[in-house]
Formats: structure tokens, C-alpha cells, sequence
């Protein structure tokens, strides 16, 4: 018996990273899951984004657990896109649950410099594309009346300045408040709402030459063992980045029974890098 | 396979309420325990604290998922109390992978009028007794390379409550304690949280002088505090909690599932600090 069987998971981002990663472990125990991602080209994103392999990568992976998934191409900036794959997902699996706003780029630049289309990509993306994907689907889990629980990717870098992450760090820190007042707002309905700040995790956001630049502006082409020397030094427990399975563990904790008190709480997964 | 399969964990105040949840946990997933409790009654404390019998009764239900309980009567504003605890522990067990601080009492007094001794009591046991707790398992923590220790905190380590000082400075202090211990810890593997209950019914919130506190007259009932915690709380039809939630949460923080968690507080309070304060009784 799985922490989640019989529960069904709407996932964004969830092609590769830490949103393959989620979708698999709520999967693994027990969890059918609707999954998006998208294909769409992002122009201020400095490294490769998720492609339809990706995502039939992820499929694959979860219908080997033996559970169920819809996948989608949809952007978190179309509302209609992400309409149609929820609704379509609910229709085909009764119901929905859980939902894990997780989807969101990368793309360094000092704050003065950056263009504005790389600002509003992020915005767009990071932060009014979570708002999207909890206003089509959350009323899926009023009207089941069972009950549930959002979890929100925020980050580290909402608490913590770092140069070169303004807008990062301006979208990622917006959703505390999201989250603290759709938590409020949905209490009533018993549904939990809860942010996850992880630290550096390895995944393709992070491990590509302007990540590297970023966490390395003493070297002019730094490489993933400069990065893990520079990386490591945020952490305190020894290690360099988490696994996105690091941060999939604390999210099934704060969907599953386990969690079923806990709403509107920041909780940080930093191997000890705040202290 | 429980979460927490093979391991040996310490937890004080076990004799019964969070502390004997704690312990049952722990062996349903799979661990030995070492429970602890003082197990007679302090002067300035309102309530019936623990007895033997109560301990006795959470060792049965260790038991009964097929694990060994050592069961010690500990005073944890006792050092070597707790090094004998820990030794003994580590005799029967051969280690000690977790520690679960929990042990803690609650009285209630404007700050001003507060004596001596409750505030000696208080910050005695809620706050040196943690420091002494894990002070006792540290250098064993530290040899293994490897161990958690779980604190209980409370809503009160992050927000005042009316008439109890002494507790709110003795659960802000922790989290304090614990971050310190997450940071000194950290290069030898070793994690520590806090988790920050909200109303929790146990033996220490479900008395007389707890009922009188929320009813805002003397002669209150059970039910008046049952009406309060619904609205401490802002889940959906969550009144005061049972004690299996906190154990739910340290639970995660102690198993692998929380391997890169450390230097954290989980607030498991049904939303209580997500509600803005209204004056209830203004003075004008």
C-alpha cells in the first residue's frame, strides 16, 4: 500500500528533473499522474529546455510502475493548454488530489543588464505560471471535497540574496506569499498548501556553462568540478548538490498523511546551507 | 520495511502524550527504543504529570509491534541522568541513531508575577533539558559520524501567547539551540530539526487551568477548550490534534526521507500561523 495509492497528481515541468522525479515517486507509491511540460522555446534561457523525448521519457518510466499518466504538451503561461490537460486528466482519472507547481527556467543575468525579455520570461514562467496552474486545477480538488495538497517549487534563493538571480529570486520569493495566502484561502476546504526551497539540485537547470558562470565568475569556462567546489561550499552537510529525489521525498512527505496538519509552511532543503 | 528499520532512538518525556506517540512510531518503523520520563510531579507544575504506570503502559505498546523498549526514569535538567541513559542505551543497543527531545512541561502566569521556580522549572526542563539531551548523545552522534535529533518546539518558538513567558522563551530558545546544533553537526553528518505543534491534546494542554484559559473564565469545561482549537486552528475541522501528527513529522525528519534536511522548523499547526490577530479585548 502506497503513501498516496488511489490519489491522482497533477505535475508541471514534468519531463525531466525534478519533476520526472516527482511524478515517479508519487508513482512508485501508488499515484496517477497528469504531467505536463512544454516544448515551446524560451529565448532568455540560456541552456536546453525539455523536449517531447523528455517527456515520453517520464511516461515511460511511470507506466513501468504500473500506475497511469496523462502527458500533455502545455506551457504554464497558457491557460487554455493547461486548462485542457487538467481537465482531460480528471476526466480520465476521476478525480485530482495533488497538485506540484514545479515547472520553472533559469537564466542568470545582472539585474541592470538583463533585458526585458528575459525579466518578464521569468516572471511569466516562475511565478504568474504557477498562479496558472493552481487556478485550473485546484478547483478539481475543491469539487472532489476530500480534501488535499499543493506543493510549490520555490527555492533557496527566495531567503537568500545572491548576485545575478533578481528576477529568479523576485518570482521565487512571490510565491511564499502565493502559497501563504492560497493556504489561507483553501484551509477551509482542507486542502494544504506548502512551499519546497530546495539548494542547488543537479539537474539540466542547473548543470550547464552558465550555471557554472554563475557560481564561478573567477574562471572563464568553469566546469562541473568547478561548479561542485563553489557549490559545495553553500551546504553544510558534505555534499555538493541534492538529487531531485532528495526534494521528491520531502514533497511525498508534505502530500501524504504524513503532512495532513502541516499548510503554509517554507520548508527549506538545504543540507544546512541556511545556517 | 519501516522507515526506520534498524535504528535505535532516544526519546525523553515517554511516559505518555507526544512523547509515548513518538515512541510507538518509532517501532512500528522499525526501531528500538530508550524511553525516558522524570515520572513524578513537579512543584510549580498544575497538572498531573507522568507515573511508572504511564511509562510502563508506553513500553507495553512498544511491545506490541515486536520491539524492546529500554525504560529509564530520567530527570533531563540532570546531566548524569542522561549520560547514564545514554551509556545504558548504547549498552543494551550497542548505538543510538536518533534522539527525540521532547519532554517539556506548560504553566501559566503573567510574566510579572511568575516565581522563581516556575521560571527555574521551566526554562529547566523545556530549554537546558534539551541542551543536556543532546549534549549527552553528541560525542557518540559524532564518533558514528551519523544520527538525527528531532526537537520539539512549539507555535510559541515563533509567536508570544498570554501568561506563559517562561514557555514561550524556553521554545524560542530551542530553535535557537537547534540551529546552532544543526550547524556544529553538520560536518559529522549528523541533522537536527524542530517541529512547532500547534494545539496538541495531551495531558499537558487538556487540564483544568488549559480549559479556564480558553473558556477566559474560571470553571471552564473540555468543551470550551475543544471550541478553542478550532479557532487556534484554520484547516477545515481541526480542533485540538492528536498526538500521532507530531509523531508523523518526526517520523520524516528522522528517516532517510529527510537525508538533506537540517537546520529546519516544521510548523504542524493546521495553518494557525497563517491567521492574522484581531484584539479580542481591546482596552480603550
Amino acid at each position: 500500500m502506497g503513501r498516496v495509492e488511489g490519489k491522482v497528481a497533477f505535475v508541471t515541468g514534468a519531463a525531466r528533473g525534478q519533476g520526472r522525479s516527482h511524478a515517479l515517486r508519487l508513482a512508485h507509491e501508488g499515484a496517477d499522474i497528469i504531467a505536463v511540460d512544454t516544448t515551446a522555446k524560451v529565448d532568455s534561457v540560456p541552456y536546453p529546455l525539455a523536449t517531447a523525448e523528455d517527456l515520453a521519457e517520464t511516461v515511460r518510466q511511470v507506466e513501468a510502475t504500473g500506475r497511469r499518466i496523462i502527458a500533455v504538451d502545455a506551457d504554464v503561461r497558457d491557460v487554455a493548454a493547461l486548462t485542457k490537460a487538467v481537465d482531460h486528466g480528471v476526466a480520465e482519472f476521476g478525480r485530482l488530489d495533488i497538485v506540484l507547481a514545479n515547472a520553472g527556467i533559469s537564466s542568470p543575468a545582472p539585474t541592470l543588464e538583463m533585458s526585458e525579455q528575459t525579466w518578464q520570461d521569468m516572471i511569466d514562467i516562475n511565478l504568474t505560471g504557477v498562479w496558472k496552474t493552481l487556478k485550473v486545477s485546484v478547483p478539481h480538488i475543491i469539487s472532489g471535497g476530500r480534501g488535499g495538497a499543493v506543493v510549490i517549487t520555490s527555492s533557496l534563493a527566495a531567503i537568500y540574496a545572491n548576485e545575478n538571480t533578481a528576477h529568479y529570486s523576485a518570482a521565487k520569493a512571490g510565491l511564499v506569499m502565493l502559497m501563504k495566502i492560497m493556504a489561507k484561502e483553501l484551509a477551509p476546504h482542507r486542502i494544504r498548501v506548502n512551499t519546497v526551497h530546495p539548494t542547488t539540485v543537479a539537474t539540466e537547470m542547473i548543470l550547464n556553462d552558465a550555471t557554472y558562470r554563475l557560481f564561478r565568475p573567477d574562471l572563464d569556462s568553469p566546469t562541473r568540478a568547478d561548479f561542485e567546489e563553489a557549490a559545495r561550499t553553500l551546504n553544510r552537510l558534505p555534499v555538493a548538490a541534492l538529487e531531485p529525489s532528495d526534494i521528491s521525498n520531502a514533497v511525498l512527505y508534505l502530500v501524504s498523511d504524513e503532512g495532513c496538519y502541516v499548510t503554509g509552511a517554507t520548508h527549506v532543503i538545504d543540507a544546512g546551507g541556511a545556517l | 520495511m519501516g522507515l526506520l528499520d534498524g535504528k535505535v532512538a532516544l526519546i525523553t518525556g515517554a511516559a505518555r502524550g507526544q512523547g509515548r506517540s513518538h515512541a510507538v512510531t518509532c517501532a512500528r518503523e522499525g526501531a528500538e527504543v530508550i524511553v525516558t520520563d522524570i515520572a513524578r510531579q513537579l512543584p510549580t507544575v498544575p497538572y498531573q504529570m507522568a507515573t511508572s504506570g504511564d511509562l510502563a503502559e508506553t513500553v507495553d505498546q512498544v511491545k506490541a509491534h515486536g520491539k524492546v523498549a529500554l525504560a529509564l526514569e530520567t530527570d533531563v535538567r540532570d546531566q548524569s541522568d542522561l549520560d547514564e541513559t545514554v551509556q545504558r542505551g548504547i549498552a543494551e543497543f550497542g548505538k543510538i541513531d536518533i534522539l527525540i527531545a521532547n519532554a517539556g512541561i506548560w504553566t501559566q502566569a503573567p510574566f510579572w508575577e511568575l516565581t522563581d521556580q516556575q521560571w527555574e522549572e521551566m526554562i529547566g526542563v523545556n530549554l537546558t533539558g534539551v541542551w543536556k539531551s543532546a549534549k549527552a548523545v553528541a560525542p557518540h552522534m559524532i564518533e558514528r559520524q551519523t544520527g538525527s535529533i528531532v526537537i520539539t518546539s512549539s507555535t510559541n518558538g515563533l509567536e508570544p501567547g498570554l501568561n506563559y513567558a517562561h514557555y514561550v522563551s524556553a521554545k524560542h530558545g530551542v530553535i535557537g539551540l537547534m540551529k546552532n546544533i544543526a550547524l556544529e553537526l553538520a560536518p559529522h553528518g549528523v541533522r537536527c530539526n524542530a517541529i512547532s505543534p500547534g494545539a496538541i491534546k495531551t495531558p499537558m494542554t487538556d487540564h483544568q487551568a488549559a480549559w479556564d484559559m480558553f473558556a477566559g473564565h474560571e470553571g471552564g469545561t473540555e468543551a470550551d477548550m475543544i471550541e478553542g482549537g478550532y479557532h487556534f486552528h484554520a484547516l477545515k475541522g481541526a480542533t485540538f490534534l492528536d498526538p500521532q501528527v507530531i509523531a508523523d513529522t518526526a517520523l520524516y525528519l528522522n528517516s532517510d526521507l529527510a537525508a538533506t534536511v537540517t537546520g529546519v522548523t516544521i510548523p504542524v499547526d493546521a495553518g494557525h500561523l497563517l491567521l492574522t490577530g484581531v484584539n479580542a479585548e481591546p482596552v480603550k
